[in-house]
């Protein structure tokens, strides 16, 4: 199940570290207390490296302190996209929650700013 | 040459770009126009307004917007499928023949209305008959907060729609119907679509996931290369041209803006998915990863191989109910130390209300420029950052203590931390909280009604 560590993961030897920013796009929404933020590989070679690295532990780790429940992940290997749920992600959600946010509409860019390992030789953007 | 059916979309929500329909009439040969208006919330703000008004609860917009499509549309042979209706479908339409009289095209409009989702009105009867309606997430029973309830409205699918279109209206309003059914209805209805052809209900579901927010498929809010897509100021809204398989194309209008592509599509795809092998509509269940995307030429993507099950035994029902009151005030303070100021007015504004004894459910402060959106992972800020805003929340179940609190911004601007501006709006606005209570409801209790006013 991925990353063993649980905070700053040792980088393989041959590889590198990136922002996710440069290996996907994202887009993500809202149900009720509840964020979605569909995660879709820029390439097509860059979907295993995805799949193998935004576990959920370690987006629960990104998003720490702020999100109440837990992450769920599915698989869109057609669309090379992961779908992450946030629960608690949104101050009670819809009209009760006062984040600027309350839609979740820029978690989107907020999982962007995970870091990724990649190899040293993978063209990136 | 297979036939192909044009569905396109005119609006995205109550609040949309008011052009959209009408580029969609005038730009280019359509079959279909359909115009989304209701969110998970909008209901209860048309049943406060038809409480206040019996001819208002519906999507005021969407009246005029006729008065100005009519005319092309029924020129044209563009049927216009729209959930406008709210809560009060009635009106919508009586609103809506109203336009066609003005704009002199009376004689060319049927108007539809399909009804049948407003359950506020049985919602002790069917509490009686056993149905707790119980929240979806929290499993609490709908009698918790029956006296406070304002609205319940089930979603209801594409197939009392294709009734309507059957029954030859052209103009078609509904209370609560799916977004995605507003697209599958049309297709379903045109290419005489089985009540179990399970993966053409899905692809037309899909269709209508991709149409339901207006632009979001065809450039706007797109990430990738945004900067690069063309003419914002005029984007082409999506439309679908399907085939009797369920195969359809996504595109837009030639000459207008944005962008039809892979990238955009995938990100309207992901939006607001749950579990993408198990998307349940009342038409059918679709599994998102069967989807096949293909860029099939500038401007347009083929989707293909979608497939779909069954659909569920029940409803998913919307419910709203007064939960309690909010208000948010904000100030901006400028450098030097500007974050350092917004935080000394963060810390006396909390002082003050403790002082007072009021209590609230949540306080939630934010330094908008800082960490509003993406929190403690947009690390420190400059320290010379030019300004920030200072953003305050409360909630509570009382109206007493957010009022009280809607007064202690303003005093900070002579009586707080040094250079605060950006009151220009006043004190902060105090507004009744009315929240949403999803809940199931077997399809056996509802009963969709279709009404067909002639000329």
């Amino acid at each position: 199940m991925g990353v063993k560590q649980r905070r700053k993961p040792e980088r393989a030897t041959g590889t590198r570290r990136v922002l996710l920013l440069h290996l996907a796009h994202a887009r993500s929404g809202d149900k009720g207390d509840t964020a979605n933020v569909g995660v879709i590989a820029l390439r097509p070679e860059y979907y295993p490296i995805l799949v193998k690295q935004l576990t959920v532990r370690r987006v629960a780790a990104h998003f720490r302190g702020m999100i109440e429940g837990k992450v769920e992940r599915f698989e869109l290997p057609n669309l090379h996209a992961l779908n992450f749920l946030l629960h608690g992600a949104l101050g009670g959600g819809g009209t009760l929650s006062l984040k600027t946010d309350a839609q979740g509409k820029v978690l989107s860019t907020a999982m962007l700013r995970m870091e990724v390992d990649v190899p040293e030789d993978l063209r990136v953007g | 040459m297979s036939r192909v059916v044009r569905v396109a979309s005119g609006q995205g929500f109550w609040g949309d770009w008011l052009e959209a329909p009408i580029r969609q009439v005038e730009g280019g040969p359509i079959d279909y126009l359909m115009m989304d208006y209701l969110a998970e919330v909008t209901m209860s703000i048309m049943q406060k307004q038809r409480a206040r008004d019996p001819a208002l609860g519906y999507a005021r917009d969407f009246v005029p917007l006729m008065e100005r499509v009519l005319p092309d549309a029924v020129a044209s042979n563009v049927r216009i499928v729209s959930n406008a209706g709210g809560v009060n479908p009635r009106a919508c339409a009586d609103g809506v023949l109203e336009a066609a009289g003005r704009a002199g095209c009376e004689d060319g409009v049927r108007v539809g209305i399909v009804t049948g989702d407003d359950i506020l009105d049985r919602i002790d009867e069917l509490l009686a008959a056993g149905h707790p309606l119980a929240n979806l997430d929290t499993g609490e029973s709908l009698l918790a907060v029956r006296d406070r309830v304002q609205s319940a409205n089930a979603y209801l699918g594409a197939w009392p729609v294709v009734d309507a279109l059957r029954r030859g209206a052209n103009v078609i309003v509904t209370g609560r119907v799916t977004d995605t059914g507003l697209t599958l209805a049309p297709l379903a209805h045109e290419f005489g679509w089985a009540r179990d052809a399970w993966d053409r209900l899905a692809a037309g579901t899909v269709a209508g996931h991709i149409n339901e927010c207006g632009a979001q498929s065809t450039g706007g809010n797109c990430l990738v290369d945004w900067e690069t897509i063309p003419d914002l100021a005029n984007p082409g809204y999506p439309i679908v041209e399907a085939a009797e398989d369920g195969s359809f194309v996504v595109t837009k209008h030639p000459g207008t803006g944005g962008r039809v592509s892979v990238a955009g599509v995938t990100e309207q795809l992901l939006y607001e998915m749950g579990d993408p092998a198990n998307y349940i509509t009342p038409d059918c269940v679709v599994d998102f990863t069967s989807i096949r995307l293909d860029q099939a030429g500038p401007d347009r993507v083929a989707v293909t191989g979608v497939r779909g099950r069954p659909d569920t035994d029940s409803l998913k029902v919307s419910i709203s109910y007064l939960y309690g009151y909010k208000a948010v005030g904000t100030l901006v303070y400028a450098w030097p130390d500007a974050l350092a100021k917004a935080q000394k007015a963060d810390q006396v504004v909390r002082e003050r209300l403790r002082r007072l004894g009021l209590e609230y459910e949540q306080i939630l402060t934010e330094f908008v420029g800082v960490n509003a959106t993406h929190g403690r992972l947009a690390g420190p800020p400059d320290p010379n950052i030019a300004e920030v805003q200072f953003r305050i929340g409360v909630r509570s179940r009382e109206r007493g203590p957010v009022e009280r609190f809607s007064r202690e911004i303003a005093p900070l601007i002579l009586n707080g931390p040094p250079s605060a501006t950006g009151f220009a709006g006043g004190r902060p606005k105090v507004e009744a909280i009315v929240a949403y209570w999803p809940a199931l409801i077997p399809k056996s209790e509802i009963r969709p009604e279709i009404e067909i006013l002639e000329p």
